[in-house]
């Protein structure tokens, strides 16, 4: 029962979804405020409604009802409540289901939030995301049914991939939605403007905490993915620049050069045609990273064609809102007046430096993708992309931003100092160098590319701290007055200031993996093997009986001169339900690096092992939490909200909304 | 500076960029990318010895050969032909004799093959998608094996 009306639900969220596609349009064109009105009300009906077909779904889930056939083909009566839970995306149908759960969410989102967006813009916004509302739940009641009922149910379920039996399915791929699809909300509205053929700076304002909002939590859901797939998967390997990570980091990539360009436009109305493209850009590349990894065509370009009912689908999907999308831009991008242009050496010259190198670093994450998927359906060669394709282009680019990062952060808007900037930026270099000096010399050298890595990391790190710094701290000033100051800065300075910092941690996280060392070995009771500074000793194994699996335990000492300073496990699992076994890799945290043990076979010369000492390599997934700590506080900024009384006026927020209407009106 | 000025460096600067990326796209694609190939092609195509290459099939049945200090060799079939393999290194846990591979490495003079990296997925149901090519290839696919799930 509770199932069916799950299903009826969806069907109700996608008659709710034309509703508010069709008539806040419609009202918009006759400037009609109730057909207007009706938007949002459409929109929370539709969130409330897909709401209730997920909570139908996770009762399956969580009851274990075999009736269903998502929950037989995906769980098990044996399997903890969590997993059970997150089993539900962890499959296609349910993901597609949280996709369009976190469309409708954000859709809902707009119509409650407070907005500085005008009415008809933010009607048609709303309409747009509608549409995409439509097009999904269409996806998914049409061909994609999950809530399918069994004739004949099992009595037990084939339960979920093992390796997806973890907590990093709890969090990675609902972060990851919000990201994505948050980037619809900010479509959304890039269609709304061509739509209405106006762009200002109240529409910069308007979109871009939508904008931020995603960012935070793509970055979250990327550093997640990739911090799961490190201790999951067994290899010690955190990024494979595999198609289905490049699926999610192009998007961020497009992502925070919108996150820059919004800035310019906000702050000096200009790049606007530009923000435009990089907001169409941003989703169309998210729904490609739906399409690549839902459609089936990675695993084979020949099964996309085997099963047209979803492949073509997604596929008509993609086509039809990106296809749409720069249609739409091609028409219209020639109506929006142009904003002025301005000078090289400024902070938004240095922003345009900024957008051109992620756009490029994205293009080539894109060839590097899809490259080989054009070429085996063209000439049916089969060619790999790896890792050193990606060092060849995307690394020197990226190297390029990120030297650039201090120095665009020292210019000032309109005209800047070159020289004045690199004078402000002599003390960051010093320290930076003088800091990556010292760690190379205590690491006795490394690779040139590496310890220029690391120096860039220090240089970008030192650069975000000195921002705060040079804006707070005055000669001879006592410490109370700096930290006053500090404090006093608007929460935008320190979001930038704070996430930038959090790209230098993260690389040099990444540059000190150079100085990892690995050891394979095989592993006796009592005879030490040597990784880096420590010593890995097998003590102990034992087998025991968890939940859905059994597993193979083998105990590991860390010793450092003689002394045990660590106890870890790693283990071999069986999963009877599946017949399939899995590695989980041992992991020992010592400061921010990290002993890693991965098990192999059993043979007569002991137990095969391959270690791993892996230093500062926390400070990866570390730096990408402070980057979205720092979105989060940019996020918080007052100017950002609408109405939000300023210091010492506290009293008439509804003043300034009125002005700032007036002001759109008068335009 | 003047208005057209300004606007010539900005376009000036992008074709710059741009430029820059496509040369070291065009540069990586010559030297970073690699091939596949099964067994029967590897023989057929007369490959130069030294080039990086994957090479996928089945792992042969009884080929497995486990030396000491993790040292493996095995062979790749696709029931037509053998590439004999060698390997140092933990071997993913799905890795049996009957099961897909694709092994990455360096086609020696002597026509084996040295791999530094071996895949094998970890569900069980999964082949290699070269490897499921490569086999409908020499005619010895067995059924439309449903892939494992990906991660979402």
């Amino acid at each position: 029962m509770i199932v069916e009306i799950g299903h009826y639900a969806l069907v109700l969220a996608l008659a709710l979804s034309v509703i508010q596609t069709v008539l806040p349009f419609w009202g918009a064109r006759a400037r009609d405020a109730s057909l207007m009105g009706i938007g949002p009300v459409a929109a929370v009906g539709a969130f409330v409604c897909v709401a209730i077909a997920f909570g139908a779904l996770t009762w399956a889930y969580v009851t274990s009802d075999f009736t269903v056939r998502n929950v037989v083909e995906n769980s098990h009566s044996l399997k903890p409540l969590l997993f059970r839970i997150t089993g539900l995306w962890g499959n296609h149908e349910g993901s597609m289901l949280l996709w369009v759960l976190v469309v409708a969410l954000f859709g809902a989102l707009l119509a409650v939030a407070r907005s500085m967006a005008p009415g008809v813009l933010r009607a048609d916004a709303l309409a747009v995301q509608g549409l995409i509302s439509v097009a999904f739940l269409t996806f998914i009641i049409s061909v994609s049914n999950p809530f399918a009922r069994l004739v004949a149910p099992p009595a037990e379920g084939q339960d979920l991939n093992p390796i997806l039996q973890d907590i990093g399915l709890a969090i990675h791929p609902p972060l990851l939605y919000i990201g994505y699809v948050g980037f619809s909300l900010v479509f959304a509205f890039a269609a709304a403007a061509l739509i209405g053929g106006r762009i200002d700076a109240i529409w910069a304002r308007a979109v871009r905490p939508w904008c931020l909002i995603a960012w935070v939590f793509l970055t979250l859901g990327i550093a997640m993915g990739s911090y799961w797939a490190y201790y999951e998967l067994g290899w010690g390997g955190f990024w494979f620049w595999d198609p289905v990570e490049n699926a999610s980091f192009m998007p961020w990539l497009s992502g925070t050069a919108l996150l820059h360009s919004i800035l310019v436009m906000e702050k000096r109305d200009a790049l606007k045609v530009w923000t435009i493209l990089l907001a169409i850009l941003t989703f169309s590349l998210s729904l490609l990273g739906a399409f690549l990894v839902r459609s089936g065509v990675l695993t084979s370009v020949h099964a996309f064609a085997t099963d047209p009912g979803r492949g073509l689908f997604i596929l008509a999907i993609l086509v039809f809102f990106i296809g749409g999308g720069f249609a739409l831009f091609a028409w219209r991008a020639p109506l929006l007046k142009t904003g002025g242009l301005f000078a090289p050496i400024s902070r938004e010259g240095a922003l345009v430096v900024n957008n051109l190198l992620l756009a490029t670093a994205c293009a080539t994450v894109f060839i590097g993708t899809l490259y080989p998927l054009a070429l085996e359906g063209l000439t049916g060669d089969k060619i790999s992309v790896g890792p050193p394709f990606y060092d060849a282009t995307f690394v020197p680019l990226a190297m390029a931003l990120l030297l650039l990062i201090p120095f665009g952060q020292a210019l000032a808007w309109k005209r800047g100092d070159l020289a004045g900037a690199v004078s402000r930026l002599l003390f960051v270099m010093g320290v930076s160098i003088v800091a990556c000096l010292a760690i190379v010399f205590i690491q006795r050298g490394g690779p040139v590319l590496a310890v220029i890595g690391l120096w860039l990391g220090i240089f970008v790190f030192v650069g975000g701290v000195n921002e705060i710094l040079s804006r707070s701290w005055k000669r001879g000033a006592p410490l109370s007055v700096v930290l006053r100051r500090a404090a006093g800065l608007p929460r935008s300075a320190w979001g930038a200031a704070v996430a930038h910092a959090g790209v230098g941690v993260c690389v040099i996280g990444l540059a000190a993996q150079a100085w990892s060392i690995e050891t394979l070995g095989s592993a006796r009771p009592g005879q030490p093997l040597t990784v880096g500074p420590y010593d890995v000793v097998l003590t102990d194994s034992f087998s025991r009986q968890v939940a859905n699996y059994r597993e193979d335990v083998a105990r590991f000492h860390v010793l450092q001169g003689g002394v045990i300073i660590r106890t870890v496990d790693a283990s071999k699992r069986f999963f009877p339900a599946r017949n399939t076994s899995t590695t989980e890799a041992g992991i020992s945290t010592i400061g921010f690096g990290q002993v890693y043990v991965a098990l192999g076979d059993a043979g007569e010369h002991g137990l095969g092992v391959r270690l791993y000492w892996k230093p500062w390599v926390l400070l990866i997934w570390i730096g990408a939490l402070i980057a979205a700590i720092g979105g989060a506080l940019s996020f918080s900024d007052r100017r950002l909200r609408v109405g939000a009384p300023t210091r010492g006026r506290r009293k008439e927020p509804a003043g300034k909304e009125a002005v700032a209407i007036a002001t759109v009106a008068a335009q | 500076m003047t208005r057209k000025k300004r606007r010539l460096l900005l376009i000036g600067s992008a074709v710059a960029v741009l430029g820059v990326a496509l040369g070291l796209v065009l540069f990586a694609m010559r030297d970073t990318i690699v091939f596949f190939y099964g067994p029967t092609e590897l023989a057929q195509k007369n490959i130069q010895p030294g080039a990086r290459l994957r090479i996928g099939g089945l792992v042969k049945e009884g080929s497995v050969e486990r030396l000491a200090s993790q040292q493996v060799r095995f062979a790749i079939t696709d029931s037509t032909s053998d590439v004999r393999v060698s390997y140092a290194g933990l071997l993913p846990d799905l890795f049996r004799e009957g099961q897909g591979v694709v092994a990455e490495g360096v086609l020696q003079p002597d026509h084996t093959f040295v791999a530094d990296k071996v895949l094998a997925k970890h569900d069980e149901r999964y082949m290699p998608r070269e490897v499921a090519d490569a086999l409908k290839k020499q005619g010895v696919w067995q059924g439309e094996e449903k892939a494992g799930a990906a991660r979402p």
